[in-house]
């Protein structure tokens, strides 16, 4: 992650004008427009624990890779204390940076894989999704054997038991592309691949225009239409800038490689929880690690290779 | 300076000034804008999981809205040319219309995609320096700019002529001509931008044509001129302004040609897709005849080509296009017809099925209609209030008289002001050509 301090001269005496513009007249400007003064005036009443100092400073809240580490102390600042003020939970918010020397491979095996879904439960607990918008990371498809058309697919099976006769199941989510479409789609350049291969948004800086999920091939985006309620007793408070940190509402959110356990060297939620062990996870620059091996040895294949989007998420069968 | 001031205070007096028609139609709009401005409130409140809209179907009928609007903003150009590079005088008459059919047009254009955003709190991270804009790369990016550089045109350049009118002099041709170049251009590019928006997506087969483009341009040269030709008969009909009949001929067969266009190249399509249906054809194949009992588009769609269809067999045919009536029916199928193929027609299937094959009905919430229909009034709001402070400078009744009697007394002693306007009222008739209808 490319931590830019920004320097600055621009705020200096010369271009007062500027700054003006920037901490009054765009203030009043944007206050103004989209209704922000009334949800300020509550917040001046209720005045309790820098609610207002808070709702102001996330609004004025710099690009993550732009912010200072001072800055970005800051914003952390603001996401625990309305955390704490809003779910009354303590949350912990790491910006773990990218480990050297790895990048991020994921691979499935279709054949292991018998649909149970513990892998879309866990990631739910794990990276704090809205309950009640049900958001998921992952999504699992019953494919009849013989076909692999994903129109034939679907997507909400619910039989008594899995796996069914004549079925194969694969799991969908994000493959974390090393050509993400989504990341040239985004006007401004809220979402990223980082030097480890994971594709993360920045939550404080999506506009939330959605246009990345138009891009995305793979339908791996989520959008919190719905401030994202968690019961507070199943809030994960281990969390990551990047990664499973609160979300607000109306920004986009996805998998991403579970970044709040893999930077510290713990594997995704999502494999920890396959009671089949269909998903291998791992350093594709270690040539001694798990994923190296399957891409080695398995005959493996990834899905809509055509559109040259590079996944780093394959599919293998025994 | 001051004639500067005058323009404006003149332009504002003139909006307020009209006849009982003329207020119910304002009164009329603002409550229109009033409820769509209730609804978003309610939208900025609970978020956008008040409209239709799902992670299957995420863009709905403010995008529709937002696309079908850019195609109307590009059509203005269609009267740009023939005024300033063909030199038609009848036309160059009733240009400044078409230029305030782009300039309500981008303004709604840029409200839909306003009020389509999850976060419009935060509209200042595309600013240059203060936010990150991911351009070249994104074309959203190049929308916006292509978008807010159309407005800056088509405010600019009628303003300079308008405000040269109102000071009684004769517009400079070296000073609008390449304005008017660039805008011609840019007519061009905001709606072949708008096309790459979604043609560049390779996760949606039904967008990623190359036909998408020359498709997009051909139905805004159909609606677009349609709407002009509806707004000009509707101030011929109004106002003291009145338009010539060879005008609306002109934009008869500009409409004409261009139906024919959309027609021809939906045909294209439609033998690409059917001729040996593909997987990635299944998004066709959902708009017209429905999958697996999904098929909330079907009578939409048929609807429009239906419309489209008798519009063509109207305008193709001389003798029908010559009868106003027939036209005006015409203009209105068009209009509706592009409206539904370009909106709802192009933006839904292009998420159904979503890229990992899951088939989702959308259709649009409460909210999502009374908002559209708010922006879609304060466009015409935008579009009357223009046209009533440039109709009467263009006609030489709003002219600047130093002194400050302008207004009550436009034609005035001060002859010198605005030579070459000899159709001047009477010093005691006030300067508000609309509402005397004959």
């Amino acid at each position: 992650m490319s931590m830019r301090p920004e320097t600055q001269p621009a705020e200096r005496s010369g271009w007062s004008r500027r700054s003006l513009l920037k901490r009054g007249g765009m203030l009043t400007f944007l206050a103004g427009l989209f209704g922000a003064v009334p949800a300020v005036a509550q917040k001046v009443a209720e005045a309790d624990d820098h609610a207002l100092s808070d709702a102001v400073g996330a609004l004025f809240q710099k690009h993550y890779q732009k912010m200072t580490p001072e800055e970005v102390q800051e914003a952390i600042a603001r996401i625990t204390r309305t955390a704490k003020r809003e779910q009354g939970v303590d949350i912990t918010v790491a910006t773990d940076p990218p480990l050297q020397g790895v990048i991020f491979g994921y691979a499935l095996n279709i054949s292991k894989c018998k649909g149970v879904r513990r892998c879309v439960e866990a990631c739910v607990a794990e990276n704090n999704q809205g309950r009640e918008s049900q958001i998921q990371y992952i999504r699992v498809l019953e494919l009849e054997k013989g076909d692999m058309n994903l129109n034939d697919a679907d997507h909400y099976f619910a039989p008594e038991l899995v796996p069914q006769p004549g079925k194969f199941y694969m799991p969908i989510q994000c493959l974390q592309c090393d050509n993400p479409p989504c990341v040239i789609a985004c006007p401004v350049q809220a979402t990223w691949k980082e030097p480890d291969g994971i594709v993360v948004v920045d939550y404080n800086w999506c506009i939330g225009c959605r246009y990345c999920m138009a891009a995305c091939p793979y339908w791996a985006r989520r959008f919190n239409f719905s401030q994202p309620k968690i019961p507070k007793e199943q809030v994960n408070t281990d969390t990551h800038y990047l990664g499973n940190r609160p979300r607000p509402r109306g920004v986009v959110e996805k998998c991403h490689f579970c970044i709040q356990r893999t930077r510290k060297g713990r594997l995704p939620a999502c494999l920890e929880a396959c009671p089949t062990g269909a998903r291998v996870f791992g350093n594709i620059l270690d040539p001694n690690s798990d994923i190296r091996y399957v891409l080695e040895n398995k005959t493996v294949f990834r899905l809509k290779e055509e559109l040259g989007t590079e996944p780093k998420f394959w599919y293998y069968t025994d | 300076m001051g004639s500067l001031v005058a323009f404006f205070a003149d332009g504002i007096k003139q909006v307020f000034r009209g006849d009982r028609l003329y207020w119910a139609w304002l009164v009329g709009l603002v409550a229109v804008i009033a409820n769509g401005a209730y609804y978003y409130g309610q939208q900025l409140q609970q978020g956008l999981i008040v409209t239709g809209l799902s992670d299957q179907v995420s863009w709905g009928v403010y995008i529709a809205n937002f696309t079908y609007l850019v195609g109307v903003a590009a059509a203005a150009v269609m009267l740009v040319i023939p005024a300033y590079i063909f030199d038609r005088e009848d036309i160059k008459h009733v240009v400044l219309i078409g230029e305030g059919v782009a300039v309500a047009a981008v303004t709604m254009t840029i409200l839909f995609v306003t009020v389509d955003l999850g976060r419009p709190d935060r509209i200042w991270h595309m600013l240059p320096l203060l936010g990150r804009f991911n351009f070249p790369q994104s074309m959203l990016a190049w929308d916006v700019l292509v978008l807010t550089g159309y407005l800056f045109l088509n405010l600019t350049i009628p303003f300079y002529m308008l405000f040269v009118k109102y000071r009684g002099g004769e517009p400079n041709f070296a000073v609008y001509f390449p304005g008017v170049l660039i805008s011609i251009f840019w007519a061009i590019s905001i709606h072949t931008v708008t096309a790459f928006l979604f043609s560049s997506n390779v996760a949606r087969p039904f967008w990623n044509t190359a036909i998408l483009g020359p498709r997009f341009l051909a139905s805004a040269f159909t609606s677009g001129p349609a709407l002009i030709v509806l707004a000009l008969q509707v101030i011929d009909r109004f106002t003291a302004f009145k338009v010539h009949r060879p005008v609306i001929d002109f934009m008869a067969l500009i409409i004409t040609v261009s139906l024919q266009i959309n027609l021809f190249l939906l045909g294209v399509e439609f033998f690409t897709e059917f001729y040996f249906p593909t997987e990635k054809g299944i998004a066709s194949h959902y708009l017209f005849f429905g999958v697996n009992g999904f098929n909330a588009l079907v009578p939409w769609i048929w609807t429009a080509f239906g419309f489209n269809v008798v519009a063509a067999f109207i305008l193709t045919i001389h003798p029908l296009r010559a009868r106003r009536a027939l036209l005006n029916v015409a203009c209105a199928l068009a209009i509706v017809g592009v409206w539904i193929e370009k909106g709802m027609g192009l933006i839904i299937p292009g998420f159904v099925p979503t890229p990992i094959g899951e088939m989702f009905n959308y259709s649009p919430s409460q909210v999502e209609v009374f908002v559209s229909l708010g922006i879609w009034a304060a466009g015409l709001l935008v579009f009357t209030i223009l046209t009533k402070i440039a109709l009467p400078i263009e006609l030489g009744t709003l002219v600047w008289v130093p002194g400050g009697t302008r207004s009550r007394y436009p034609g005035g002693p001060h002859g010198a002001a605005s030579p070459g306007h000899p159709q001047r009222p009477q010093p005691q008739q006030p300067a508000a050509p609309e509402g005397e209808r004959p």
